[in-house]
């Protein structure tokens, strides 16, 4: 009993130094960011702390009356809602390829794929606003080639955030593929061969072998690539700045430019708190619908 | 390995002593100079320093889309620079945060700076309750660039000076080709209506800045003829993403006027095939009537330079913004950009006041009025053009509109009201 607790005392001995960084770095900011969000601290308050106000709920209200703010949080979640699937498929289909028996150079596979993970997003912005010229771009001239009409990608407010995601997609999907190809190693060899000698064809072994021991996997990769996309902002910082028409304006975009733009502090903070609070019912209700999966098992 | 160590310490040295050895001598100055600007500028750097060989002037370049951003932040963190360029809409802001070096008693005993060689209007945008805080660099103002074969064919008074006179050459503009449009007015934009209602007299704002004013008679009269223009179906009902090559389709005639600024004499020359080359020119803006004078008010744009709080030198400050304001500079400085001189003086050296497109920039000039100088000025007018944007789509009756656009300003500005309230109230205690 003694010695439990001498070891208790010894761990957090040994935990103290991280916990400190992480009540300076992270405890400490937060707690700050949700004073803030109840004051209107802005350019004044810059100025002279003593310019700023307690204001209550009043920069949460007022976030709900904004249309901007609709406007964000619609474009959030149709870039959430065609981004996370699309992403995710990408990366298993990746993966599943990556992982074949058949394929050769797995390594450079997983190398090619990785690599828009860790390249720089200013430089890979060049070249897909290149990619998406209206006149002189790859994608409009292969359009042009098939005879189909071309967009505007970037342009038109129709599509700019179409094209912010292909764009958010192709830059993500590497991390789940690399987190996929684990999972997919990890499932034991004697399933496959089970399922084979039980005259299991290709597309029954991925539905009934693959996909199941995947769950886990496939959990926590939906609910990384969701948190990401929620919290996107530098792709449409950098191509569009939100613009055409606000169509890009996604809602941690809509933070910055009240933060750092109008200088609203107390304004962006909320926002930050709104956001978290979305991102955090939509990994909830993930993980709920995940246990009532496995309860159902 | 100890080697390797002893040779990275000796090396550490040298650097050392290399950094402490260079200030003892030069003053160095940093300086900060948006887009194009801050390229085109190290190109007067080389004559500076002959002159100043005491001063090591260091020029960083700033993307303009990020430069208020930058500026801002730079102030929070205590890295700005000594000198920089700023939009002189900006000015307002960086003074209610008390970044900016008040510059009158230095400006009087300048030999270079002559404030009755600049243009009053760009001045007045540098001015806040009687202080200096910046000093013209280079103006920017809009006029009117027309088609000048399609308003000759349009036999109808040329220039217009009053708004009666324009709606008349609009419409005979339209009537030549009733598919086309008389004007392009992007809805999206809060330049046009602006000016517009400045024309009028009316500011904007009321009560010292306190309150919108759109509902003012005056701004009234100036957001109905503007948003007329449309319901009339003499300018289309496009945001700039909508016009897919402006220039591509004022050639074409889609449309005979446009109103925009000096950026584009150089674009036009570019971008126009050459046989439209001498179908185009300039005039300024006309103004709502004979009463108003001719021309009307239009823009005070441009950018400024100013010294920040903290500037390590202000000697060395003051020689590099007296050298920039020489007129033989500032011609050159035109000749490199583009952009049009803040002195009368450039304009004669660089050969400009005897080009008669750009000689509409000149007169207009004389009539440029600065925006609200309120800090919150960049708010105001993003809820301008969204406001106007709603009536030019059909969504909102220009009443209602204005009504809205009262309220949303006055929301905006309701710290400054609290604290111009609270300083009035100290001011009596």
């Amino acid at each position: 009993m003694r010695s439990v607790r001498g070891e208790a005392r010894a761990a957090w001995g040994l935990l103290a130094p991280a916990l400190a960084a992480i009540a300076l770095f992270f405890a400490l900011p937060v707690v700050g960011g949700l004073i803030l969000s109840f004051t209107d601290f802005d350019l004044y308050a810059i100025a002279d702390p003593g310019n700023a106000r307690f204001v209550g709920l009043a920069n949460y209200v007022g976030l709900l009356r904004d249309p901007l703010f609709w406007k964000a949080l619609g474009n959030t979640l149709l870039l959430v809602g065609l981004g996370v699937p699309l992403s995710m498929g990408v990366a298993l289909a990746g993966a599943l390829l990556v992982n074949s028996p058949l394929a050769r150079l797995r390594a450079v596979y997983r190398t090619i794929f990785f690599a828009p993970v860790v390249t720089t997003l200013v430089a890979a912005a060049v070249v897909w606003r290149y990619l998406y010229h209206p006149r002189f771009g790859l994608i409009n001239r292969a359009l042009e080639a098939c005879g189909l009409p071309t967009v505007d990608w970037l342009g038109n407010p129709r599509w700019a955030m179409v094209a912010i995601t292909l764009m958010a997609v192709w830059r993500a999907f590497g991390y789940s593929l690399v987190i996929f190809v684990a999972g997919l190693q990890a499932i034991p060899g004697s399933l496959y061969e089970a399922a084979r000698l039980d005259g299991a064809g290709g597309w029954q072994i991925f539905t009934r072998i693959t996909l199941p021991q995947l769950r886990g996997t496939m959990f926590f990769v939906a609910i990384l690539t969701t948190v990401g996309f929620f919290q996107i902002f530098a792709e449409p910082y950098v191509m569009t700045r939100g613009g055409p028409l606000n169509a890009t304006l996604s809602i941690a975009l809509l933070m910055y430019q009240q933060g750092f733009r109008w200088w609203n502090m107390g304004r962006a903070s909320a926002i930050a708190f709104v956001l978290f609070g979305l991102i955090l019912t939509v990994s909830v209700a993930q993980a709920l619908v995940r246990r009532r999966q496995e309860g159902g098992r | 390995m100890a080697a390797r160590l002893i040779a990275a310490l000796a090396l550490g040295a040298v650097a050392l002593a290399g950094c402490a050895r260079a200030p003892a001598t030069r003053q160095p100055l940093s300086f900060w100079a948006m887009g194009r600007e801050g390229e085109v500028v190290r190109k007067l750097v080389p004559e500076f320093e002959r002159r100043h060989p005491e001063i090591a002037l260091e020029v960083q370049q700033i993307p303009w889309t990020a430069a208020h951003e930058k500026l801002l932040t730079a102030y929070v963190g205590g890295t700005t620079p000594d000198v920089a360029q700023l939009g002189n809409t900006w000015i307002p802001e960086l003074v209610a945060l008390g970044a900016l070096e008040p510059l009158d008693s230095w400006i009087a005993r300048s030999r270079a700076i002559d404030r009755n060689d600049g243009f009053p209007g760009i001045w007045q945008t540098n001015m806040l309750d009687g202080v200096t805080w910046g000093v013209p660099w280079y103006v920017d103002t809009r006029v009117l660039f027309y088609r000048s074969d399609l308003v000759a064919a349009a036999h109808v008074p040329w220039p217009p000076r009053t708004w009666a006179e324009w709606r008349q050459a609009m419409e005979a503009v339209k009537a030549l080709a009733p598919g086309r449009f008389a004007i392009l007015l992007p809805i999206d934009e809060w330049e046009k209506p602006v000016i517009l209602s400045l024309q009028t007299g009316c500011g904007l704002l009321r009560d010292g800045g306190r309150y919108g004013a759109f509902r003012d008679p005056r701004c009234r009269r100036a957001m109905a003829f503007y948003t007329d223009l449309f319901a009339a179906r003499l300018a289309p009902a496009l945001d700039a993403t909508g016009v897919a090559n402006l220039y591509q389709q004022f050639a074409e005639g889609y449309f005979a006027m446009y109103i925009t600024g000096p950026w584009n004499l150089g674009e036009f020359r570019r971008r126009l095939p050459p046989e439209m080359q001498d179908r185009w020119a300039t005039v300024p803006l006309p103004a709502p009537d004979a009463s108003f004078g001719y021309p009307g008010a239009s823009l005070a744009g441009g950018s400024s330079l100013v010294v920040l709080r903290g500037c390590r030198s202000l000697a060395a400050a003051a020689a590099w913004i007296d050298y920039l304001s020489e007129p033989a500079q500032q011609a050159e400085f035109y000749r490199l950009s583009g952009n049009l001189p803040a002195r009368r003086a450039a304009w004669t050296a660089a050969g400009l006041a005897s080009d008669p497109r750009a000689a509409a920039f000149l007169t207009q000039l004389e009539r440029a009025v600065p925006t609200p100088q309120v800090p919150e000025w960049e708010q105001i007018a993003a809820r301008i053009a969204d406001r106007s944007e709603e009536v030019m789509r059909g969504a909102r009756g220009l009443d209602a509109a204005l009504t809205d656009l009262d309220a949303d300003i006055d929301r905006i500005l309701e710290k400054r009201r609290f604290l111009l309230a609270r300083a009035a109230a100290r001011g009596r205690r």
